[in-house]
């Protein structure tokens, strides 16, 4: 009995270490692919954030400065604090407003009875258009006076005011992301099994009851998975401000990402850009971190 | 079946190297270049690329569009730092101190050394050298070049009762004229504005504020050798402060009209005068279902405005015969009279070289439009195109603090000291 154990014991460890192996294996390709593209360039980044790296240094090459770049991005760089807080207002704004109105649109889409598709197809093409299309198009929209809001409200400059630029855009940014959203509540309503309904409406429950205690607990998983996605999207979508503003007036629609943009191409600072870079990734990661394991504990898994 | 295979991959193999091989005889060279005005100078860019390439077929210039001038700084000196340094780009004429810092360009006094070129190189006009030249040495070859030109709807002019044929000539009669042009519903909301000067980033911010120093006795807002800057000289404080009184009076749009929409607000009719470039001439002739004048940039002190747009530039570290190649396409460019007056005549940039204005073409055409001389008459006025050293950051602090007096979010005052403060912690490195 005891050898038999061992035996199986024995069998067990080598099949373990096999399976080890295999998976290491199997994950290889995408570890080079993360390492070569992920992981050394953040590595780059951070290494070229630690010197002076600008047009006055083009042909001596770069300055060692240690963390000044830093100390001066926190202390007296004052775009990089308008553009932190704007990227923390579209953050702030659009993923709750386009969770919000995915889900409306889900429960619509699924409730309609006839041109269930149409509806569909209407509500998520502006995902399908690319950034800077859909910048274009808002551009028309916003053109005063003779633009397609211009029609209705001649005097709205909304783009040309620092108070206003910044909801303009995430209007547009809700409008471009909700539709995409929306994909995944749609597949995350059909996951959720109709005899729960049932037994809501045995239990009394009107249909205001159903979707808070059923629907919106079974959509957690998707809900996570989604604010991840539009957290990042409140960082990642910048194209619009290279047709649309520039970051202006006076950096009110500036975001991070593209202030980097303009610090590494328009102005070749590398050295600034790169420190913008690696405070950038600091926040997306924490901020994932910090949203997988908050909301996991509290999931249902269907 | 193995062999006819291999046979097939010999073949397919061959066939790849024949572009190789041909690309021997015939020297190819990559040009990016900017456009900032509308009416599709790219096309007539890419006509003069093929005709050149009939009359040289061993030498083949591929224009590459790259966006504006800011955009195509960019596209270029991403290209010089990952090693891929073109032989000939059109680029901006105030990039020349930041590509010079580098390191990076040749001068053509080493290549015009015989009598022809230096009749070539000394035949452009003085005002659109001063963007081009440095330390005695040409760096820039003019080709799309501008000054700032006061267009007004002369239709609107005899509705509001002023002489279509007198436009404002003075700062003052400017504001009087646009605040008699401005016309507003029964609401009290304004439909149309009088005056338009575009000052958003996007655009060229910086140029626009100087139609407002140098119209103050030719004050210009830098020093000639690119490194100092004057944003806080009280004269360019006065200059921004009666721009935005245009806005604060009510005859041009709060906020910061856009540079790329004010042609199209004009042609629309939703502006009476607007200050653009002359580039954008031949566009608003064709276009303007309305009957219009230019005229030079309404004074202060003085007449004045900033020259502007695009020149040829050579860069080192390419093989040799790609630099003879670029150099003598940009001489077959810009050395033949007919060609300069046609490309004046098909875009309204200025024709860089006196001597095209000599042309039978030009005189005709300029009897028929006399809107056509407006930009070279002004050119006696005009000065240098703001430059400095590290022209792409200098110029983003400028234009955002015009942006920031524009919007109101700082006083005209607050915003040029704040510059100056900004500007000199970059330009002194170059001092």
């Amino acid at each position: 009995m005891q050898t038999n154990i061992q035996r199986i014991d024995q069998a067990n460890r080598l099949k373990k270490r096999r399976t080890t192996w295999l998976a290491w294996l199997m994950l290889l390709p995408s570890m080079i692919i993360l390492a070569v593209f992920t992981l050394y360039p953040i590595g780059e980044s951070v290494y070229m954030s630690l010197f002076k790296n600008n047009m006055s240094t083009f042909v001596t090459g770069p300055v060692w400065v240690g963390l000044q770049n830093y100390v001066n991005l926190f202390t007296r760089d004052a775009v990089f604090k308008k553009a932190f807080y704007n990227n923390l207002i579209i953050a702030a704004v659009t993923i709750p407003s386009s969770v919000t109105l995915a889900v409306a649109m889900a429960l619509f889409t699924n409730k309609v009875g006839r041109g269930k598709s149409f509806v569909r197809v209407a509500y998520f093409y502006p995902a399908l258009l690319p950034m800077v299309a859909v910048a274009n198009i808002w551009l028309f929209i916003y053109t005063p006076m003779y633009g397609l809001l211009g029609y209705i409200a001649p005097t709205w400059r909304l783009l040309e005011n620092v108070d206003t630029v910044q909801w303009a855009l995430i209007i547009m940014l809700v409008w471009k992301q909700a539709g995409y959203v929306m994909i995944f509540y749609i597949s995350g309503l059909q996951g959720i099994d109709q005899e729960m309904y049932e037994a809501a409406k045995i239990d009394g429950a009107n249909s205001v009851q159903a979707f808070w205690h059923v629907t919106w607990p079974m959509l957690k998983p998707t809900t996570i998975y989604v604010m991840i996605i539009t957290m990042t999207n409140a960082y990642k979508m910048v194209d619009h401000l290279y047709i649309m503003t520039k970051g202006g007036p006076d950096n009110a629609s500036n975001m991070l990402l593209f202030y980097v943009y303009q610090k590494a191409f328009d102005q070749s600072n590398v050295g600034v850009a790169s420190a913008v870079t690696v405070v950038l990734i600091v926040i997306l990661l924490l901020a994932t971190v910090v949203q997988f394991y908050t909301q996991d504990k509290r999931t249902f898994y269907a | 079946m193995k062999k006819t295979f291999f046979l097939l991959l010999v073949c397919l193999l061959l066939i790849g190297l024949v572009p190789f091989v041909q690309a021997q005889d015939v020297i190819e060279l990559d040009m990016y270049f900017p456009v900032s005005v509308g009416g599709g100078p790219d096309a007539l860019i890419t006509a003069l690329c093929d005709e050149f390439h009939q009359e040289y077929p061993n030498i083949k210039v591929n224009p590459v569009y790259a966006g504006s001038y800011a955009d195509t700084r960019t596209k270029v000196l991403a290209a010089i730092q990952a090693g891929n340094t073109p032989a000939i780009a059109l680029m901006f004429s105030i990039d020349l101190y930041q590509l010079y810092s580098m390191d990076v360009l040749y001068d053509y006094d080493s290549f015009a050394t015989d009598k022809a070129g230096q009749k070539w190189l000394n035949g452009f006009y003085d005002g659109f050298m001063q963007n081009s030249r440095l330390n005695e040495k040409t760096y820039g070859i003019p080709w799309q070049r501008s000054t700032i030109i006061m267009y007004y709807n002369k239709d609107m002019f005899r509705e509001a009762g002023l002489d279509p044929e007198m436009p404002p000539t003075t700062w003052a009669e400017l504001k009087d004229y646009a605040q008699k042009l401005t016309v507003k519903d029964a609401a009290g909301n304004t439909t149309r504005y009088g005056v338009q000067v575009p000052s958003d980033k996007a655009g060229y911010a910086y140029w626009m504020l100087q139609t407002f120093t140098l119209t103050q006795d030719g004050f210009n807002i830098m020093s000639p050798d690119g490194t100092e800057v004057f944003f806080n000289d009280p004269r360019t404080i006065k200059g921004l402060e009666f721009w935005k009184s245009l806005s604060d009076d009510g005859c041009q749009a709060p906020g910061t009209p856009k540079w790329s929409t004010t042609v199209s607000d004009f042609l629309e009719q939703k502006v009476a005068i607007m200050y653009h470039t002359t580039g954008n001439l031949t566009n608003v002739r064709k276009n303007a279902k309305f009957d219009f004048g230019t005229s030079r940039l309404p004074a202060d002190t003085s007449y004045g405005s900033p020259t502007g747009g695009g020149n040829f530039y050579l860069f080192k570290g390419v093989p040799e015969e790609e630099t003879k190649a670029a150099y003598t396409f940009i001489q077959w460019m810009t050395n033949n009279p007919e060609r300069v007056a046609q490309w004046s005549i098909d875009t309204g940039y200025v024709a860089t070289r006196p001597e095209a204005y000599e042309t039978q073409r030009m005189i005709d055409y300029a009897n028929d439009f006399p809107s056509a001389l407006t930009a070279r008459d002004q050119l006696e006025f005009a000065h240098a195109e703001f430059s400095v050293y590290d022209q792409g950051a200098v110029q983003d602090i400028l234009d955002t603090a015009i942006e920031a007096a524009m919007t109101g979010t700082k006083t005209p005052e607050k915003a040029m000291q704040d510059a100056q403060i900004a500007a000199d912690a970059i330009l002194v490195d170059y001092r």
